[in-house]
């Protein structure tokens, strides 16, 4: 399991390529699940120019590695990888990405999903925007169940 | 007794402060008590306040003792 909160932009196709590398399980994953979520450049009807995350160091990488752990616990995983960025962030710059490694593809997206909507509803980052009048808490995550 | 508090995001410009530490009496046991000593208002912990103690979440009727770092901060938005 890998968990990282980043201050630099990121490609998140080099990371999963990157772990599944080192992971050295070539020929044992049958499945890989990614989720990667971006900076869009509107938001509630407003545009949106730039954006900050703001997180509490220390609780967010200890409730990321918690749910990834719960996520292993569950489901028979080969490997987690969780990148969440901090601080400044442009238009179309990746801000998360969840990587899963399973044998099969029902534990793979279960897990990423699972992962995904609690990292969403509970672990500590907040975004503020930039807009046209100035800056903006956004004040909730829209759901991610349909 | 002496705890740190910690605020985030709209909290922590709210109060003007990120972190400050506190002194307690020893008549304030719980994190919605904290809460009406530090906004000096009667009611109880809103809704869209989220605590933690230690870096745990915890329910407004959760305990706090002395050494604690207890934080304030509104519903998340990450991801």
């Amino acid at each position: 399991m890998k968990v990282e909160l980043r201050k630099q932009r990121f490609t998140p196709w080099q990371e999963i390529e990157r772990r599944q590398t080192l992971m050295q399980k070539d020929g044992q994953f049958g499945a890989v699940v990614s989720f990667i979520g971006n900076m869009r450049d509107s938001n509630e009807g407003d545009n949106v120019s730039a954006m900050a995350l703001e997180h509490y160091p220390g609780m967010t990488e200890q409730h990321l590695e918690k749910i990834c752990k719960q996520a292993e616990e569950k489901w028979d995983l080969m490997e987690v990888l969780v990148i969440h960025r901090v601080g400044d962030i442009e238009i179309g710059e990746a801000i998360v990405l969840v990587a899963v490694w399973s044998a099969h593809r029902a534990a793979a997206f279960e897990a990423c999903r699972f992962i995904m909507e609690d990292l969403k509803s509970r672990a500590p980052f907040w975004k503020q925007e930039t807009l046209e009048e100035g800056k903006r808490w956004v004040e909730k995550n829209t759901p991610g169940q349909s | 007794m002496t705890i740190k508090v910690k605020y985030f995001a709209s909290l922590q410009e709210s109060f003007g402060r990120a972190e400050e530490s506190v002194e307690l009496e020893n008549d304030i046991t719980t994190v919605a008590e904290l809460w009406q000593r530090l906004t000096g208002k009667d009611s109880g912990l809103p809704d869209n306040v989220l605590t933690a103690i230690n870096m745990e979440y915890v329910k407004a009727d959760a305990r706090i003792k002395d050494g604690d770092e207890v934080a304030f901060f509104p519903p998340v938005t990450g991801g």
